[in-house]
């Protein structure tokens, strides 16, 4: 029974991460319809950026993690500028090859800069435990856990309390209509972009001192948290990151109490289950959206 | 009875009061859907305080110059005015915030914003927050039944409410001038006929103009001032309301006035002058 409680902890924190990423991807896919593949290497990114600030750079840890996520930002809003705006209304086959070129790209260069290495950073949850009697819980899973819900909160008070959160949500409904407000589009979707990257930025630098930081990190978290936002209904915001912790827990349970390789397959086999079964996903936002 | 010919291109719009500078000047602009051009050298002005209305059949190219107008089309040649200001190569958000709304055809809502928040996105450019509650005010004494629906999503209303709702949210943004494209489509009679009287409210006591693109031209002629006709891309007439519902063309094209054929004249013989 520790096991099971252990595991399913890992698993939801494994979840959150997975979670954060698909927000990500659905944020920028509700506003402009770009489904961006290299999500997951943006997170890499924001942990070495997390990596030069704290751990090169000897900064204090927050303010690391804060200067990584604002330089997450600048950076979503330049692939925004550079790659996105100027090849938007091709077709969708063209956005897709380039974001995962993007990922190609963001990889390589990664591993130019800060080479192949496995690096870690030294973090306050960095192997500390909480025990409740005999239940042992690392610091760094709860804190991805604790992080992610307060970073839901934050999205959630951003997107329904302020009025350019309400904004993005109309672009994302209705992008003829919001030009038709005097909405910024451009800036806004600029600005969607910039939110996104630091979303993964983050999950990054929380996922820092549980794995390491090195260039593949992105690829097969990013690629796994793709059935996340599927399962939870591509286009839901609160579905990603139910989503993503279902796609988590269940994954951590099948590494442990199933054979070698089940780990790996399992996100795969819950999307092709889902697309057979309920490709609406569980938050279902399939068709909702008005063009 | 003013009939303008092919050459419409080089000649400068007629207006109503030349007196005061127009609030809207459009000279000569074109505009392409990809290669097919919809509208070719258009001009037109709305005078301050005046309702000015364009009429024409469907494809026209009635929306089309709204929406060039607007600046979600940029158009490939001529100036547009806007006091005084050219506008026609901003960015839509810009000229909203110069005080030029567009009502869009087919409303337009934000479909799961609720409609309290649809209104909110109809302010969003406006510096004065302060003011905005009593603008609220204002609109729900307009459209009462707004009022009621504040908290629910705007997909939920029905066509006439969310063609109220587009209307507020517009009047939201207190425009100097208003665009309207076929703010009667699908509605019932009564239903136009409420909306038809706010708009004239809107325009008598807030002193907004208005540039109305309608197919309802009966409808039309009775509220606005002045009036222009298009047909497929040019303006081929251009005079008062009264003159134009006098005119025995647009009794017989846009009226659809029966007694001229029902008397021995054959209605498909019959030209039109500006043919």
């Amino acid at each position: 029974m520790l096991d099971f409680i252990q595991q399913l902890v890992s698993g939801v924190a494994l979840g959150c991460v997975y979670g954060l990423i698909a927000l990500g991807v659905v944020l920028i896919y509700k506003t402009t319809e770009v489904v961006n593949f290299a999500q997951g290497d943006l997170m890499m990114l924001g942990g070495f950026f997390a990596y030069t600030f704290i751990g090169i750079l000897g900064l204090n840890y927050w303010l690391g993690f804060a200067l990584a996520v604002a330089a997450m930002a600048l950076v979503g809003m330049l692939v925004e500028r550079l790659l996105v705006r100027p090849i938007l209304g091709f077709p969708q086959f063209a956005i897709v090859m380039a974001t995962i070129g993007l990922g190609f790209f963001l990889r390589s260069i990664a591993g130019m800069i800060w080479g192949t290495d496995d690096l870690k950073i030294d973090t306050p949850f960095s192997n500390g435990v909480v025990k409740f009697g005999d239940l042992v819980l690392a610091d760094d899973k709860l804190s991805v856990i604790v992080a992610t819900l307060i970073l839901c909160l934050v999205l959630y008070l951003f997107f329904n309390k302020t009025r350019l959160g309400t904004a993005m949500r109309g672009t994302s409904e209705n992008m003829l209509a919001a030009y038709y407000m005097g909405i910024p589009v451009k800036r806004v979707v600029s600005l969607v972009w910039a939110i996104s990257a630091m979303v993964a930025a983050c999950a990054g630098v929380l996922l820092a001192p549980i794995t390491f930081i090195h260039s593949n990190v992105g690829l097969a978290l990013g690629l796994a948290s793709f059935p996340a936002a599927v399962l939870g209904g591509f286009g839901s915001i609160p579905g990603a990151v139910v989503g993503g912790i279902i796609i988590g827990v269940l994954q951590t349970l099948a590494g442990f109490y199933m054979a070698e390789g089940w780990k790996s397959v399992f996100p795969y086999i819950i999307l092709l289950g889902v697309l057979l079964l309920k490709p609406e996903g569980l938050f279902g936002a399939l068709g909702r959206k008005k063009v | 009875m003013d009939t303008i010919a092919s050459t419409t291109a080089e000649r400068p719009a007629a207006s109503a009061s030349p007196s005061a500078a127009p609030i809207l000047k459009v000279s000569n602009i074109e505009s392409y859907y990809g290669p097919i051009m919809a509208i070719r050298g258009v001009s037109l002005e709305v005078p301050r305080g005046q309702i000015v209305t364009v009429l024409g059949a469907n494809g026209a190219g009635k929306t089309t110059i709204l929406k060039t107008i607007s600046g979600v089309l940029d158009p490939l040649k001529g100036t547009i005015e806007f006091e005084g200001q050219p506008i026609q190569r901003l960015d839509a958000d810009r000229i909203v915030r110069m005080g030029l709304s567009h009502v869009p055809e087919g409303r337009e809502v934000f479909p799961f914003l609720s409609v309290r928040e649809n209104l909110m996105m109809g302010a969003y450019t406006r510096r004065d927050r302060r003011a905005i509650p009593g603008d609220l005010e204002r609109i729900y004494s307009y459209f009462p039944r707004l009022k009621e629906r504040l908290e629910q999503p705007a997909g939920q209303l029905s066509g006439g409410e969310q063609q109220m709702l587009s209307l507020s949210r517009a009047l939201m943004n207190r425009p100097k001038l208003l665009l309207l494209d076929e703010p009667s489509l699908g509605l019932s009679p009564l239903l136009v006929k409420e909306i038809f009287g706010i708009v004239k409210r809107v325009n008598a006591e807030e002193g907004v103009s208005i540039l109305l693109v309608e197919q309802n031209a009966r409808m039309a002629l009775e509220l606005a001032h002045y009036g222009y006709v298009i047909e497929v891309g040019r303006i081929v007439m251009a005079d008062t309301c009264e003159r134009l519902m006098a005119s025995k063309d647009i009794q017989e094209f846009y009226l659809g006035a029966k007694d001229e054929s029902a008397r021995g004249e054959r209605r498909w013989k019959r030209k039109k002058t500006w043919r």
